[in-house]
């Protein structure tokens, strides 16, 4: 073993340290230390202004017993199972219509992807505004139709979907995007091959595009999930939580407890949450990714 | 020859409308008379009232917000082309002691979000009396493990002969990486730069946490702001909600392939 080990260098060892101390200084200051910061404050009752005190769990057991809690997690997980699934479903053939020659294409693209650059603050005016109830574009639109006028983010049944579809909107573009890169990665051999076999359009899109869309699809599902779980500016701007909490999500909740309430004891135990479910899809992606590799080897 | 056109653009053409209307609507409603704004069913307006415009600039410091936004995130897409290449280069290509350890460890900070680690930040800022500020503003973004990795995955990727014969002339490592590397690196650097900026000019969140006073907003926050004032004057509201996309969208609508090329590899692991 020691024979075979590379030869290091003092100059190495100088010289790598002093071109990623930088880096290690600034992420280890405002990426790493506060992680563990935050799990130790999730002991403290603080304010997080005046030197806190030590609680023990207290902050966790307050939790177990907040029903607004219960409901935020419940929230949160109602709404990344409509968006996640929602997005993807729209994604996936909107790049294959995006991935067709026809005149004007930049231009179609160019439609479906400005959303992705549109601000979460900006999203969320221009939504109130559309779905006001009053004087909205869509409830004129459904008066045209004949259809009855809706409430939209002031209803407790409606405010979470509405709050869906404006995320939608933002998000489409970023999973069309990621979907389109993955579609013209797909050889062209392959699909020749597969329309000299005699494959339909359709039949050579389910057998050889599909499978292929297995690990974008693959990155979207945990790239979504994890963004849907920190899911705030945009509640923040159109609803604040309401009405009566139906759109209270976690990190919504981890807000109003620390920075309204003061409760920052509170609040970081919230983060210590947050922290474990990303974690833990963190680790599903792993796993994951080990066991559909061999798709990406191609 | 004539060509029949596809019939997709009878998919195509709704589709882009569904997704462009919002913004549409947007510019519509910013152009229109307050009366027109306040009305069912809701219609065209009649003429294009620009007097929405003076009044947003005037009422709220849309000025000093894009401003603010412009110091902090070109100030941030400087420190991370910097410090990512550096820090990159070395992952990649120095044999140093603690270089898998501290490449791991930046690494699983990229699963960490701002709302996990703000509360504690927050603290910190606070003791050296940097809150409402425009540094408090940067400090999260100046350097990414995001970048980090980027920047590592791409000299990783590079052959090392290119650097060897520079290295046998005597050439430093530092001088290495300035003269033989960097006009290597454009298409990577521009990546990470699109993808900062746009990060950092959007963010919301941590604004909101670390800053107070308006003179010292970005534009999403000041905008925020802006709304919570001005709710009832809708096309007042909508004229600085344009006024706040607009050097986003100009920048996209100029480089699209440039914006698609970088998010797309934002998807590639």
């Amino acid at each position: 073993m020691p024979a075979r080990r590379r030869r290091l260098r003092a100059g190495d060892h100088v010289s790598g340290w002093a071109f990623v101390s930088p880096v290690v200084i600034l992420i280890g200051l405002f990426g790493l230390v506060p992680v563990i910061w935050t799990f130790w404050l999730s002991f403290q009752e603080t304010d997080l202004t005046s030197p806190g005190t030590f609680v023990g769990t207290a902050k966790y057991s307050k939790m177990v017993h907040d029903p607004v809690f219960w409901q935020s997690a419940r929230e949160t997980g109602l709404y990344t199972l409509m968006f996640v699934p929602l997005t993807m479903v729209l994604a996936l053939p909107i790049a294959v219509l995006l991935n067709q020659r026809v005149r004007g294409m930049l231009f179609y693209r160019m439609a479906v992807y400005v959303p992705l650059v549109t601000s979460t603050v900006a999203t969320g005016i221009i939504f109130s505004q559309l779905a006001n109830p009053d004087f909205g574009l869509i409830n004129g639109a459904l008066s045209k139709l004949g259809l009855p006028q809706q409430m939209f983010f002031q209803s407790t049944s409606e405010a979470l979907p509405s709050v869906v579809a404006m995320t939608v909107w933002g998000w489409l573009g970023f999973a069309v995007i990621i979907y389109l890169a993955a579609l013209q990665n797909v050889p062209g051999e392959l699909m020749e091959a597969a329309a000299l076999d005699g494959c339909g359009r359709v039949q050579a899109f389910r057998h050889v595009e599909l499978p292929m869309m297995a690990p974008a699809s693959g990155f979207l599902l945990v790239w979504l999930t994890i963004n849907a779980m920190q899911l705030f500016d945009e509640v923040y701007v159109t609803t604040k939580g309401g009405p009566l909490h139906a759109t209270t999500v976690l990190v919504y909740y981890l807000y109003t407890q620390a920075l309204v309430n003061f409760d920052g004891g509170y609040g970081a135990a919230l983060g210590v949450v947050l922290f474990l479910l990303i974690l833990v899809v963190t680790l599903v992606q792993l796993w994951l990714g080990r066991r559909t590799s061999h798709y990406e080897a191609k | 020859m004539t060509r029949r056109p596809s019939r997709l653009h009878l998919i195509l053409i709704p589709l882009s409308l569904v997704m462009v209307a919002p913004l549409i609507w947007m510019v519509l409603l910013s152009v229109s008379t307050r009366d027109e704004a306040r009305r069912f069913p809701p219609g065209l307006p009649s003429g294009v009232d620009w007097h929405n415009y003076v009044t947003a600039w005037t009422e709220g410091p849309f000025g000093t917000w894009l401003v603010n936004s412009a110091i902090v995130s070109l100030t941030c897409v400087v420190t991370n082309l910097v410090f990512c290449s550096l820090a990159g280069y070395a992952f990649a290509r120095i044999p140093f002691l603690g270089s898998k350890v501290l490449f791991i460890a930046i690494l699983a900070t990229l699963m960490v979000p701002i709302q996990i680690i703000m509360l504690p930040m927050l603290i910190m800022l606070r003791q050296v009396h940097l809150t409402d500020t425009l540094a408090a503003l940067m400090a999260p973004n100046l350097a990414t493990p995001f970048g980090v990795f980027l920047l590592r995955q791409f000299f990783t990727a590079l052959p090392r002969e290119l650097e060897d014969a520079a290295r046998i002339d005597g050439a430093s490592r530092l001088r290495t990486l300035r003269s033989v590397l960097l006009p290597l690196m454009g298409p990577t650097l521009a990546t990470l730069s699109v993808l900062t900026f746009l990060n950092v000019w959007n963010d919301f969140l941590w604004p909101l946490v670390a800053v107070q006073s308006p003179q010292n907003m970005t534009i999403q926050l000041g905008l925020q702001n802006f709304q919570s004032s001005h709710y009832s004057q809708v096309s007042v509201l909508m004229a600085g909600t344009v006024t706040s996309q607009i050097p986003v969208l100009v920048m996209f609508v100029l480089a699209q392939r440039f914006f698609v090329r970088s998010i797309a590899s934002s998807g590639i692991k």
